[in-house]
């Protein structure tokens, strides 16, 4: 049995612990937050063992794993806490403020040997795993550019300041939303390595950004461009696509519907010349507990998979979202 | 509860395997009165039943339904609460409690919160109490023979073990509104068994059922399995799988399963709503 603990039941944090809670194979053990009214529900009417002080918590219920789901600021901290018990980590999104704590986060993990996951769930929404494979297959041909795209309705007018409106608290379009597509930029294709010019637009926000747009090239030398705005209201929730444009062929996905051009008949199994459209459900594998979409579950179930050693650990690991936070940094300073 | 129901997802810009078609749809339904233009498709095409989300603008079609009695003397809406983006918003930006302080009315929270007393499960109840009053202000004077809870909060409170929450819910609409209490979910098996756990044998239950499994958590064999002896009344949804399925095939599938006591659909065009009612009429009836 694994026993896991949930440090910040925030939004995410409480969709976390209610996947969690429906898995055959783990207990929860604790649950810790700063709000009484969340801890005296989850107490009152989940039975949950709750917490206050997560330090507390960890010495009382000494769990094998935790989920961290606090605002990104307290991250490195409160991680660097937990990787010095020896304890698996998984972390909400984005991983670090400062790209070198996320560097440290990650050789103290490896040093401890322990399994390591940071939240960008997109990895785990069969569309874009489906774009992964296409893109290594070579069927595109030379990838010459790419489009990333985030929009949604976060921020649609001018409001009152809360941690997202506070960039030393990890608020802001490029940390928030932008890094959920340099994430699946940096993993289908190769990680951002330079920035070739940026304009980061505040719309509404005082002091952070609410939309970023970006020249970027890559470690492999494929260059490409980003374009993410989370004050568009012509979505109804955030909508995130990615275009692959190759000699051979061009690709565009979002996360329910996938369509490929190809200019010749292909060798991937599924795909032939000209127009291929897949959707969701022919892409995604199913779960055993669903709130609010599969890859919530996915990812999660991953994580305690790989815990019990029964599944490697190489998606989302500390390392590749080290490589996020590394891109994020690079935006920010040609933003400047 | 009728055969068929009619759903708003069409109305919502909410299609679940193409955002271009969803774009499309937003154009569409720009105006009230193309919404109620395709509920009276429905209605011609013997659809009695609105299930809708209590998004903002179902008010207007509410004022509309109680200024035509006779027109409406037939027509029930089964509100869905809440609408969940409205929250998620709201969660995002104002956190927990700050959502509740805005959502909740009166005052409430003002003085649960003067003190720092701790919050007893009475104190939950209430506020669930009061958050259903608030969703179901638009629907005064409109036959809701039905009210259900939206799956992102009958899972999220089924996940979290909250299931007396669920339970109060089932009384609370029921005392107060004389309704029945209606479950979305995309957990049937666990929740049906949860329910009856909690002494609720018999409940209205609407679920994702549909040929490939899509969204059938556990698997589409789990809730075949579940269908055969559940005294649930199950509604099935998606069953089209978005559009993804062959419709003929799709509908052939549902009506031949045990338990359905209704299926729920949304579409745009009158052809489209009358061909899946066509279809469900012809499997009915081969299956009778």
């Amino acid at each position: 049995m694994l026993k896991i603990a949930l440090i910040g039941a925030g939004k995410m944090g409480i969709s976390h612990l209610s996947i969690l809670g429906g898995y055959a194979n783990t207990e929860i053990v604790g649950v810790c937050d700063t709000s009484k009214l969340v801890t005296d529900f989850l107490t009152k009417h989940g039975k949950f063992n709750c917490f206050s002080d997560y330090k507390k918590m960890i010495d009382e219920v000494n769990p094998d794993a935790v989920v961290v789901a606090v605002p990104t600021k307290y991250h490195y901290e409160i991680i660097k806490y937990l990787l010095n018990k020896g304890i698996h980590v998984f972390a909400e999104k984005p991983f670090c403020l400062n790209y070198q704590q996320s560097i440290e986060l990650v050789e103290l993990a490896e040093q401890k040997k322990v399994v390591t996951q940071v939240g960008y769930h997109n990895k785990f929404i069969g569309t874009f795993r489906e774009v992964k494979r296409i893109a290594a297959s070579g069927v595109l041909g030379d990838i010459y550019h790419f489009i990333g795209e985030s929009y949604g309705p976060v921020v649609v007018k001018k409001k009152a300041d809360t941690w997202r409106s506070d960039p030393s608290e990890g608020g802001g379009c490029l940390l928030d939303y932008a890094s959920h597509v340099i994430d699946l930029i940096n993993d289908i294709l190769s990680p951002i390595e330079s920035v070739k010019g940026t304009l980061l637009k505040s719309i509404y926000s005082g002091q952070v950004e609410d939309a970023v747009y970006s020249l970027v090239e890559l470690k492999s030398g494929q260059s490409g461009l980003l374009s993410v705005n989370w004050s568009d209201e012509t979505h109804r929730k955030m909508s995130t696509t990615v275009t692959l444009v190759g000699t051979k062929g061009k690709l565009i996905s979002d996360a329910n519907e996938l369509k490929l051009f190809l200019k010749d008949s292909s060798s991937l199994n599924g795909y032939d010349k000209g127009w291929n459209v897949k959707y969701i459900t022919d892409l995604q594998e199913g779960v055993d507990f669903y709130l609010r979409g599969e890859e919530y579950s996915s990812q999660l179930y991953y994580f305690t998979q790989a815990v019990l050693g029964l599944q490697p650990n190489t998606i989302n690991t500390f390392a590749s979202a080290a490589n996020t936070d590394k891109a994020i940094y690079l935006i920010k300073q040609s933003g400047k | 509860m009728e055969r068929i129901l009619f759903g708003d997802n069409q109305f919502f810009a909410v299609n679940h395997i193409s955002d271009e078609k969803s774009r499309a749809q937003s154009i569409k339904f720009r105006e009230d009165s193309a919404i109620l233009k395709t509920l009276d498709d429905a209605r011609n095409a013997g659809i009695n039943t609105f299930m809708c989300t209590t998004h903002d603008r179902i008010s207007n079609v509410c004022d509309v339904i109680r200024a035509n009695p006779e027109k409406y003397a037939d027509f029930k809406i089964f509100p869905c609460m809440p609408y969940a983006h409205k929250y998620a918003n709201a969660v995002t930006e104002l956190g927990i409690v700050g959502t509740l302080k805005e959502y909740v009315p009166g005052n409430f929270f003002g003085s649960l919160f003067k003190g720092g007393v701790a919050f007893l499960s009475k104190d939950f109840i209430s506020i669930m109490e009061l958050l259903v009053d608030t969703e179901m202000k638009m629907f005064k004077g409109v036959n809701t023979p039905v009210i259900f809870l939206q799956n992102v909060i009958t899972d999220l409170l089924l996940g979290l073990r909250a299931v007396d929450v669920l339970v109060g819910f089932h009384s609370y609409v029921q005392k107060k509104y004389g309704a029945e209490a209606g479950f979305i979910t995309m957990n049937l098996p666990k929740l049906v068994d949860e329910l009856a756990k909690a002494g609720i044998e018999n409940p209205i239950v609407c679920a994702s059922i549909n040929k490939v499994g899509f969204r059938m958590s556990g698997g589409k064999k789990v809730y075949e399995e579940t269908l055969k002896t559940t005294k649930a009344r199950v509604i099935a949804m998606q069953v089209l799988g978005g559009g993804a399925i062959n419709p003929k095939e799709a509908i052939e599938y549902v009506c031949a399963l045990p338990h359905i006591e209704s299926i729920l659909f949304g579409a745009s065009s009158r052809a489209n709503i009358e061909g899946t009612v066509a279809n469900i009429h012809e499997f009915d009836s081969k299956n009778k």
